[in-house]
């Protein structure tokens, strides 16, 4: 007797929850570490009872890599990087166009917008709308390096084995702009960019001695910094703004060449089922209330008007205490990235990687 | 009737190897050789020619990494083997029959938890104001904090640590079988330690050896999270150059290539190795 109610309990529970995924839709985000807080989700679920939100945390190298993999199945609403889309989706056609009626666009900052629009209009469609833009710089600790201010520093002998950097494309640039070029301008003519990118190669090559380490992700590279066995590195912003929370000296430093300004977007890759709850998610994070729980997490301003006034206290005195007027004015926004540059700046990264400098 | 029986279950035990084999080991790797062979030539375009290999080869970067990662890899066998050797032997020849089983618990453990975790309990210990040099400088050994962390030695250290416990247990298991009285003759015959561990010992133990420096090697050569985490500025590694390939470059052709270069390169080493030292896999790997 006492077996037979177990079973049919069990079945019971079988019963509902194959009724319960009858029902559900799910929602399958592909996004970065911290851009789908827990508590936003749950929020999001809800209000819509009858969707379920699935996370995957990524980066832009990896979205495309995972959605190429599938040719853009898989995942319902993906977050790269304005720059990473007009290429990937010539390259490997992995998004599908948005249908920008079902987004609410008027609450978005209109130069953020008109931007990333401009940068992923492939005949005529568009395949993405802004999300939270940030900045790349430097970072750095003011009791003791108190004049740190641009990419060069990081290669000054004065803070030998006290610096570090991410080996990735955001450093060659901003060495390209620290050396007086405009990458982005020679992205038209790849042989000039080529020029630029030996003579940052080697430049980074003679700095490999001054550096301690490569840091790798924002892990390592925040137990370095607070740690006090770096003084200065280059970084995002968000990671600066979260060590200010605990240590007051350390500030995010825009470069005096002007800091690399990415804006994450929203895009549907090609295959997605659950469109329409990817434009429900879309719309939900824009609301003004929901923008400061996602920046919170995130540490990266929204894309929408007043997003600054709607990041978190401390956040936002981080983001006062490391930018003036003029630095946004200087801000360098990441350009589109044509075919075969990534091909240029994997070579000279590896270049870097394998010489011996130290 | 009963050949029909003993068929089917012959069919039925082969099959789960048969498929492994074909869907999981097979088949991705001819879609790999497909794949190594495109060359692209524009977005969406592709041609069938051996570019990818071609590059590896003008591209001096490349062998370097393939050379040092592989001789990396014979270092850390070997040092594998040295640490192993003699735990391997008292575990298997000198403890009791009851701490046996303890010891090889023990040797066991770390492998509970993951690779990374591991890895970063290594960076917690050796960092500049990690475990270690801390320590160091409060018992007044050393004046300044000393950076232990990124560098080559560190990530053999670390790839030692990874790797040992595979040497360990093939060494285990044939040291298990052999006879004490083969090394009580040894002794009576009026042979030293060392002549016994050279005449007798190590040749007994040769499938053991082989497999495991097999085993150990192949682990080392492809393995990623070790040298990624504790390696220096100029500490390259074969497969980091593979993962670049795939995700950082989306050139997935030649990421295939060098797959396949790693793959081909090991196979050469073991099998230079299994040369040099008069072993052939089936007297050795198939016995242990």
């Amino acid at each position: 007797m006492k077996h037979k109610t177990k079973i049919t309990g069990l079945m019971a529970a079988l019963l509902l929850s194959t009724a319960s995924i009858a029902h559900a839709e799910t929602l399958r985000l592909l996004t970065w570490g911290s851009y789908a807080p827990e508590e936003l989700v749950q929020k999001f679920e809800e209000r819509y009872p009858d969707i379920d939100v699935e996370v995957t945390f990524s980066n832009n190298e990896e979205m495309i890599a995972k959605l190429r993999a599938t040719g853009g199945a898989g995942f319902d609403l993906a977050q790269p990087s304005h720059d990473r889309i007009h290429a990937a989706q010539m390259e490997y056609d992995i998004y599908k166009p948005l249908d920008l009626s079902k987004i609410d666009t008027s609450v978005m900052e209109t130069s953020h917008l008109e931007g990333v629009k401009a940068n992923t209009t492939i005949d005529g469609e568009v395949y993405a709308v802004p999300h939270q833009w940030g900045t790349s710089g430097l970072m750095a600790n003011k009791s003791v390096a108190p004049d740190f201010k641009g990419w060069g520093d990081l290669c000054d002998p004065k803070y030998e084995g006290k610096t570090s950097m991410r080996l990735k494309r955001t450093i060659l640039l901003g060495t390209a702009f620290s050396m007086g070029h405009d990458p982005f301008a020679a992205y038209s003519d790849l042989d000039k960019y080529q020029q630029i990118l030996d003579e940052v190669a080697e430049k980074l090559i003679d700095c490999k001695s001054n550096i301690k380490a490569y840091w790798k992700g924002g892990d390592d590279l925040s137990a370095m910094m607070l740690s006090g066995e770096i003084v200065a590195s280059e970084t995002w912003d968000s990671t600066a703004y979260k060590l200010y929370g605990q240590n007051k000296d350390i500030v995010f430093v825009p470069p005096e060449t002007g800091a690399l300004a990415w804006i994450d977007t929203f895009a549907l890759p090609r295959k997605g089922k659950a469109d329409d709850a990817a434009y429900k998610w879309i719309n939900f994070v824009l609301e003004p209330e929901n923008v400061t729980i996602m920046s919170g997490s995130t540490g990266a301003i929204a894309a929408v008007k007043g997003g600054l006034e709607l990041l978190p206290e401390d956040k936002r005195n981080a983001v006062t205490a490391a930018f003036t007027d003029a630095d946004i004015a200087n801000l360098k926004f990441f350009a589109n990235i044509p075919a075969g540059v990534e091909d240029m700046e994997g070579k000279t990264l590896e270049k870097i990687k394998a010489a011996t400098g130290g | 009737m009963q050949s029909d029986i003993k068929r089917l279950s012959l069919i039925l035990l082969f099959a789960p190897f048969a498929l492994w084999i074909a869907l999981l080991i097979i088949l991705p790797h001819m879609g790999m050789v497909v794949l190594s062979l495109r060359e692209k030539v524009a977005p969406r375009v592709y041609e069938f020619g051996f570019g990818n290999y071609i590059d590896f080869i003008n591209e001096p970067i490349y062998w370097n990494t393939l050379l040092r990662t592989g001789s990396m890899s014979i270092l850390v066998t070997f040092l594998a083997l040295l640490i192993g050797f003699p735990i391997a032997y008292y575990i298997a020849k000198i403890a009791g029959k009851r701490s046996r089983g303890a010891l090889f618990l023990l040797c066991l453990i770390p492998l509970w938890v993951s690779d990374l975790i591991r890895a970063f309990g290594w960076i917690l210990l050796l960092r500049e104001t990690g475990v270690i040099s801390s320590f160091l400088t409060d018992i007044g050994l050393i004046k300044q904090p000393i950076e232990f962390l990124y560098n080559d030695i560190t990530v053999i250290i670390g790839l030692v640590y990874t790797v040992i416990l595979f040497m360990i247990v093939p060494l285990v298991s044939t040291l298990d079988g052999m006879d004490n009285a083969m090394i009580e003759a040894g002794y009576n015959l009026g042979g030293n330690g060392f002549t016994v561990l050279r005449r007798i010992i190590v040749p007994y133990a040769m499938p053991g050896i082989v497999s495991g420096c097999i085993v150990v090697f192949m682990m080392t050569a492809g393995s990623y999270l070790t040298p990624i985490l504790l390696g220096g500025k100029n500490s390259s590694w074969f497969t980091e150059q593979i993962y670049d390939q795939f995700i950082t470059r989306f050139n997935w052709e030649s990421g295939a290539a060098f797959g396949f270069l790693l793959l081909a390169f090991t196979s050469v080493v073991v099998w230079i190795g299994l040369r040099l030292t008069g072993q052939t896999l089936a007297n050795t790997v198939a016995k242990s």
